[in-house]
């Protein structure tokens, strides 16, 4: 079957004046059990590549810059 | 031996899969008996902040401490909770190495509760023992364990997926096969050991919000262990005996028990009234709160607001900082404060899992499974009751007993064909451009197991459960994968197929009731213990199929009177005559 693409909310926001990706930290992304955190190859920052999260929060708490928040997710709310 | 470009293929001695608790004790142990070994840890996420822990631990559910309880009462406590079926032996190996385990965990940093005399502060949660020790500055363990495993020059290997154990023609395991999440590059690894610490079968059930990744379990935890002993021969037992645990509504953090219980906490009715007597989890409690939810008095609740400021503000400190700190946020979108009401409490999706209740993949007091020189250890291996301590404890025994099969055994071969078996399993996927996706299915998997799986067990159900489980069996041949990360959920949906069907089949060869809600067979409604006083053990037949046997259960290494057997059957408070 062919397959499309639909929208969906993250519970996890990255502060982009904070995060510091583009010096090389890829502190999220390296801890995050799921593996849905990503360095977006344009903007140069920290993002949710993927609405897979168990708002465990290892992402936030070792983030160097304080630029992770994370949020339950809307199913759960 | 080469098997193209995106293969790289490595030897060592030992290799442990699963870096969250057992994985690295395992490691770590197995080092420390000889530094000579070369010990090999994968890990599918990043050892730093993977499994059940990655952000800490809130207390020891199950410490054995001399002056609260010897040994020998807590392998009668935890046979008793079982309805008797226990490897009594193994139960005792995870006693007596439990005190010396936190000894050791102490000696290397982790902070357990003490009083003002240094002495731990044990409290008691169990129907008949005391053996809860708190640990409010828990959140550190990961750490401490890292900094051991680095001092050890103990090999990490992160985001590799083990996908299949490799076996030699005598039927022994000799290595593993693993695909990298990030980039699907296979990784061979040839070894003389292998011991299996992937965590509990967390993502079996759907959550009762729908969302995928809501589970009690770390979704990491998606049953590859289950999968690949199941696949390398070895038997696994008593799945039937689900995992089942009462949680915040909507919210996958544990509450009552083990935290608030001894500070006052406790699971009351919609009339605010406690109808159970001890929140310890088992399956004689868990039916107890599901008779509460159906019978018109629920929902149950966790009741908090009759307790002192100082005393709540102790538990949201604990609740909302350690093992799941999202909880405050949770409560705060509610806008459910602890001081003035009672929070909902709901069921939890099934699982399998050892840590909690008594499904795992079969060991014996070594951490031995059925398959030679194949070891398992934590969530995933059949000791019942383990928790954390347990995965320290066995995880340890299964390092030091990997330690000394090396000592003695060579490194053997294996036919080469298994890997590019392996190797077109894993990549079919990927090779697709339309077809189903592996949210989908594995969407449709989980929804089909609560809809004819969990408890209360239906047989009519179950088996339309098993033919619609072979539909989504058949669908694999449409499963795409458009990048590695989708292609380790195609590979996570597979084992989660996997362990669906054990379930099924298990819960319906055990054709009795027993462990509470864990295995409530509406058509056999009572314990059998004639036909039934044993292991039922499931692995796979020579067509791929699932065989079953039962295996007696050892005399007992501590005595159980039958009047002491029922205690946990007598938990339900009796209502006042009015
Ligand atoms: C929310 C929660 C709260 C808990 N609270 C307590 C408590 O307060 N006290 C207590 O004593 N116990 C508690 N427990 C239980 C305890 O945490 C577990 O029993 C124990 O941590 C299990 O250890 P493990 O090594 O078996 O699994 P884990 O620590 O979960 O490790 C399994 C590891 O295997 C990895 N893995 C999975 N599949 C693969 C694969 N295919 N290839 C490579 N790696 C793989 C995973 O990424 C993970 O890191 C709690 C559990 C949970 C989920
Ligand atoms: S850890 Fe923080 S600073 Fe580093 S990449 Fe992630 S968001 Fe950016
Ligand atoms: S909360 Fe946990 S799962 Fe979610 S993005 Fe952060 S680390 Fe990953």
């Amino acid at each position: 079957m062919p397959l499309v693409s639909h929208a969906t909310s993250v519970p996890v926001t990255v502060d982009e004046d904070k995060c510091i990706a583009e010096k090389g930290c890829t502190v999220c992304v390296d801890v995050c059990p799921l593996d849905v955190l990503a360095i977006h190859p344009d903007r140069k920052k920290a993002y949710m590549q993927y609405d897979e999260c168990w708002y465990c929060m290892p992402c936030e708490v070792d983030c160097p810059t304080g630029a992770v928040k994370v949020e339950i997710p809307y199913l759960l709310r | 031996m080469t098997y193209g470009p995106n293969v790289t293929e490595v030897e060592t001695d030992i290799l442990v899969i699963g870096g969250g608790t057992g994985g690295p004790m395992a490691a770590i142990k197995a080092k420390e008996k000889n530094r000579g070994l070369r010990v090999l840890l994968l890990e599918k996420a990043n050892v730093k902040r993977s499994g059940a822990i990655s952000m800490g631990m809130d207390g020891l559910n199950n410490a054995v401490v001399p002056g609260y309880a010897t040994p020998e009462q807590y392998v009668k406590e935890i046979t008793v909770a079982n309805d008797g079926i226990v490897h009594q032996a193994a139960v005792m190996a995870y006693a007596q190495g439990s005190y010396p385990m936190i000894r050791y965990l102490d000696q290397l940093g982790v902070k357990f509760e003490k009083d003002g005399a240094g002495e731990y502060n044990m409290r008691k949660v169990h129907h008949l023992g005391t053996y809860v020790l708190p640990m409010p500055e828990g959140h550190n363990v990961k750490k401490v364990l890292y900094r051991q495993l680095r001092r050890l020059q103990v090999q990490v290997t992160n985001r590799f997926m083990a996908t299949r154990l490799l076996t030699a023609a005598d039927g022994r395991v000799c290595g593993a096969i693993a695909v990298n999440t990030r980039t699907s590059e296979f990784l061979v690894i040839r070894a003389k050991s292998v011991v299996l610490a992937a965590g509990a079968a967390g993502r079996l059930g759907l959550p009762a919000s729908g969302y995928l990744y809501g589970t009690y379990e770390n979704p990491t935890n998606c049953g590859d262990g289950y999968a690949m002993a199941f696949h390398a021969g070895a038997e696994l037992a008593n799945l039937e005996c689900f995992q089942i645990n009462p949680l915040i509504k909507d919210y996958n953090g544990p509450a009552c028990a083990y935290v608030t219980g001894p500070l006052g906490g406790y699971t009351a009715n919609n009339k605010g009234q406690r109808f159970i007597e001890c929140d310890y989890w088992s399956g004689q409690m868990m039916l107890e709160f599901w008779r509460e939810l159906q019978g018109g008095n629920g929902p149950v609740y966790l009741k908090l607001d009759h307790l002192a400021e100082e005393t709540i503000s102790t538990i949201e400190t604990i609740l909302h900082s350690n093992e799941r700190p999202s909880r405050g946020r949770f409560h705060e979108g509610r806008g459910t404060n602890y001081r003035q009401r009672m929070v909902e409490m709901h069921i939890s999706e099934i699982g399998f899992c050892s840590g909690h209740s008594a499904s795992g993949v079969w060991v014996d007091e070594h951490a031995q499974t059925t398959v030679p020189g194949l070891l398992a250890a934590g969530d995933m291996a059949s000791v019942p009751h383990n928790y954390m301590l347990g995965a320290f404890v066995n995880g340890g025994i299964a390092g030091e007993t990997a330690a000394a099969w090396c000592a003695e055994q060579p490194l053997v071969g294996f036919d080469p064909a298994q890997v590019v078996a392996e190797q077109q399993r894993v990549l079919a996927p990927t090779l697709r451009t339309d077809g189903f996706t592996a949210n989908e299915m594995e969407y449709k998997t989980r929804r089909l197991v609560n809809d004819y799986l969990q408890p209360p067990k239906v047989t009519a159900k179950m088996r339309i459960g098993q033919e619609r489980l072979a539909e989504v069996r058949e669908d694999l041949k449409q499963l795409v994968a458009r990048d590695p990360h989708e292609l380790m959920r195609a590979l996570e949906l597979q084992s989660i197929l996997d362990c669906a069907d054990l379930a099924a089949a298990a819960s319906l060869y055990r054709t009795e009731s027993r462990w509470g809600l864990y295995h409530m067979r509406v058509d056999h409604p009572h314990a059998n213990n004639a036909d039934w006083f044993c292991h039922s053990m499931h692995y796979k037949d020579p067509n791929g199929g699932i065989a079953h046997r039962k295996r007696p259960v050892d005399p007992y290494v501590v005595p159980v009177a039958d009047h002491e057997m029922g205690a946990y059957h007598e938990l339900r408070i009796p209502v006042a005559a009015e």
